[in-house]
């Protein structure tokens, strides 16, 4: 009779290496590790191939008949057109230096989530098919065959990497992994394998406009709403003009910013700011979504969303594009906006119209990201703000991967937030944890999705770890960003980690800060939270 | 007394072999993980590049601590929350989730050996072995505060995805209040 197992047997204890090669060790597809298939409605909307009901649990995955050859066409077909690609998968010498900078191999503690591993499983089919001494002696040289359980554990493993690039900073010859795993879910999309939440966001983006799926209609009744809270907290009416011809500036901002919470007190912040400044701008209800999953599961979607961007600001007239605190709206705009769409010459060189700074880093795109903008005026002196209303905030700040690792911005918030926060209350992480460093918050890249919470929560773990440290040391109870999509997963992480830790935007610092002339007393901050010194009328008004 | 001089010796024993059994421990618990992870745990010493080591040590001193009577009894949840918060969500069942509770059980019984067969010590080993069950007992408790904080967590973001919209309608938290017995 067989006898039942010890703890210690239960657990697996690994006393030495296991007989088996990474190779050969299945990739077991557990519960709350993946984001659920893709429903076929959403693959129609958007014309994606093989639409079919499908479940990641299943044992067949119903790949079409030919997926071998369209899947090797496919990573041929990249190899000439990307020369990153066959340079990434060619010069990595394994020596290990990108292998414990991931996230998701310092929460989840699995080695198929070293980057460099993470890699090898395109690299090995590679070699299998392109390389000659692959295709001799197999897996001597590092090369396997392309077998329905290599796509499966290209699908559970290249979604459970958020995109973020920090393995190539540490990585002596910059292999960037995240255009590996962009491409790898490229081919996985071209057999009909693609994820449920990322694709769900797409259509909808794509059929009406935003993430969500919300009508122009309701995008007008919502950022009315935020201006009206305005007004009720604050005395002060901060219209939001929208689809309004001939406005010098174009601006564009993330749904999760008037949809979502806390988001929407980020949007407050940005209507606030700018009716401080009688500032000429619009916002546009076929331009909504400033975010674009489209670029998290190909190049191509993310051109097809992207497009009314400019189209907007073509047909509204204006002279330039200011973008709300947003990440990888942000990078898809700098780093692949002017390449898709070529000169932008309807467009001018943007110049904020108030301190008159030309923003020359945005000649090329004529885009300007918000905490660039704001912090120039800070930066004139041109805002008055009351710093004492931040003062129930202790802060530390999250650089998003996208907008730091991505595209650099790593003065511009800080410069801002030691303007709007009393003195002593910001407080930085960890340096290996922030900045080109920073921890990725675990969610993004299309997996913020509800079903795969675990590993959400141990991909964020290196985060919340560093956060967990300075609420314990100094006290801090906010972590700033300025990412919508942070915003929106951000939240979820440290409620599970730490959750004496509340998330909020920039621009909602701002708009607590700023000081009008004919506003009414404030009593309490944008979120109907009590200021420091009000927190007993407060309660009084409770009791009542 | 004689009885409770012998059950001070036994926890004074347990208490100068403390960095032994806790290294015992530790070395244990990492060894679940695959042979290279657990390279990586043993040597980054960096709490912020090796978060999980951190956070296992952190709690795993934290239990041995209240176990040996060094700290409060009222700390445990929080010292137990500190290992099972990662391991619910690592591990693929409740049983591997908290066997290193039971791992600690084995290293006691072994770092006290010699003193096994003497019948002075028996109603203390028993004592301690009762507590080392409690413990994990407590375990389970600890386990599905944690499953069920993972939902609390997933059904407020879906309620914050759309917050602003619900103040807009003029629906607060009442509108996702989940039938509950709690206030
Ligand atoms: S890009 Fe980010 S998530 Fe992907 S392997 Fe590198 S560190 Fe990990
Ligand atoms: S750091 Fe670069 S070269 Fe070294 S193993 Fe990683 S990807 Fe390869």
């Amino acid at each position: 009779m067989a006898k039942l197992p010890t703890p210690a047997e239960l657990i697996q204890i690994n006393y030495q290496m296991p007989s088996k090669g990474w190779m050969d060790l299945k990739a077991e597809m557990r519960p709350g590790y993946y984001v659920n298939a893709a429903a076929p409605k959403w693959m129609q909307m958007i014309d994606y191939p093989f639409p079919r009901a499908w479940n990641v649990a299943d044992e067949d995955w119903q790949l079409p008949e030919d997926w071998k050859e369209r899947v090797l066409q496919g990573m041929e077909d990249r190899l000439q057109r990307f020369r990153s690609l066959k340079l990434f998968f060619d010069i990595c010498v394994r020596c290990g230096a990108c292998a414990d900078k991931c996230h998701f191999f310092l929460g989840t503690g699995d080695p198929k989530n070293m980057p460099v591993l993470r890699a090898e499983l395109l690299r090995s089919v590679y070699r299998r098919y392109f390389k000659t001494a692959g295709k001799l002696l197999g897996e001597l040289a590092g090369a396997r065959d392309l077998t329905d359980d290599v796509i499966k554990e290209w699908f559970y493993y290249l979604y459970q990497c958020t995109i973020c690039r920090r393995c190539s900073v540490f990585c002596p010859y910059g292999i960037d992994m995240a255009e590996m795993t962009i491409l790898g879910r490229e081919l996985l999309a071209s057999v009909g394998i693609n994820i449920d939440w990322a694709l769900a966001s797409v259509a909808q983006c794509y059929d009406k406009g935003s993430h969500i799926g919300a009508t122009p209609q309701a995008f007008k009744d919502m950022v009315d709403f935020l201006a009206e809270e305005n007004e009720r907290i604050t005395g002060i009416t901060t219209p939001c003009p929208v689809n309004r011809k001939g406005a010098e500036i174009l601006f564009v901002v993330p749904s999760g910013d008037y949809f979502a919470d806390p988001g929407s007190y980020t949007f407050m912040g940005y209507l606030l700011l700018f009716k401080y400044l009688d500032l000429d701008f619009t916002m546009s209800t076929y331009a909504a979504e400033g975010g674009n999953f489209g670029w998290f599961i190909s190049h191509e979607m993310g051109k097809r969303l992207n497009a009314k961007i400019y189209e907007e600001a073509k047909r509204l007239k204006v002279k330039w594009i200011l973008g709300g605190e947003c990440g990888h709206m942000w990078r898809v705009c700098n780093q692949y906006m002017p390449t898709w769409w070529g000169p932008i010459d309807f467009l001018e060189e943007p110049v904020s119209p108030i301190t008159g700074t030309k923003f020359e880093n945005a000649k090329v795109h004529k885009m300007v990201h918000i905490s660039e903008f704001t912090a120039d005026l800070f930066k004139h002196g041109k805002l008055k703000v009351d710093p004492q209303r931040n003062a129930h905030i202790k802060l530390t700040f999250h650089d998003s991967c996208n907008t730091s690792r991505g595209m650099g911005i790593f003065e511009e918030p800080r410069y801002i937030i030691n303007q709007v926060l009393p003195e002593g209350h910001f407080f930085e992480m960890p340096p290996n944890t922030i900045r080109e460093k920073t921890f990725c918050c675990g969610s993004s890249s299309g997996i913020n999705a509800n079903e795969n919470m675990d590993i959400r929560m141990l991909g964020g773990l290196p985060r919340a770890n560093a956060v967990k440290y300075v609420h314990e040391k100094y006290g801090v109870n906010h972590l700033g960003c300025i990412c919508a999509l942070d915003r929106a997963t951000l939240p979820t992480l440290l409620q599970y980690w730490v959750p004496e830790v509340e998330i909020t935007g920039i621009t909602e610092l701002v708009g607590n800060a700023l000081v009008f002339d004919d506003e009414i007393e404030r009593t309490t901050d944008l979120r109907d939270r009590p200021l420091a010194g009000f927190e007993e009328a407060d309660e009084e008004e409770g009791a009542e | 007394m004689p009885e409770k001089n012998v059950a001070m010796a036994l926890n004074d024993l347990l208490l100068q072999k403390k960095s032994d059994i806790l290294d015992r421990w530790r070395d244990q618990v990492f060894a679940s993980y695959a042979p290279e992870t657990v390279r990586f745990l043993r040597s980054q010493k960096d709490r912020f590049a090796n978060p999980i080591a951190y956070q296992l040590n952190r709690g795993l001193t934290g239990i041995l601590e209240v176990f040996l009577e060094e700290a409060e009894a009222e700390q445990i949840m929080g010292h137990l929350d500190e290992v099972i918060r990662l391991k619910a969500i690592q591990e693929a069942s409740p049983s591997r989730a908290l066997a290193f509770l039971f791992l600690l059980k084995t290293i006691i019984r072994e770092e006290l050996a010699p003193q096994a067969n003497d019948p002075a010590f028996a109603a203390e080993l028993s004592e301690l072995e009762s507590r080392l069950d409690g413990l994990a007992l407590l375990g389970f408790d600890v386990f599905m505060q944690r499953r069920e904080r993972l939902h609390e967590v997933r059904v407020s973001e879906i309620k914050r995805k759309v917050g602003a919209l619900l103040r807009r309608l003029g629906m607060g938290d009442e509108f996702f209040e989940e039938p509950s017995g709690e206030e």
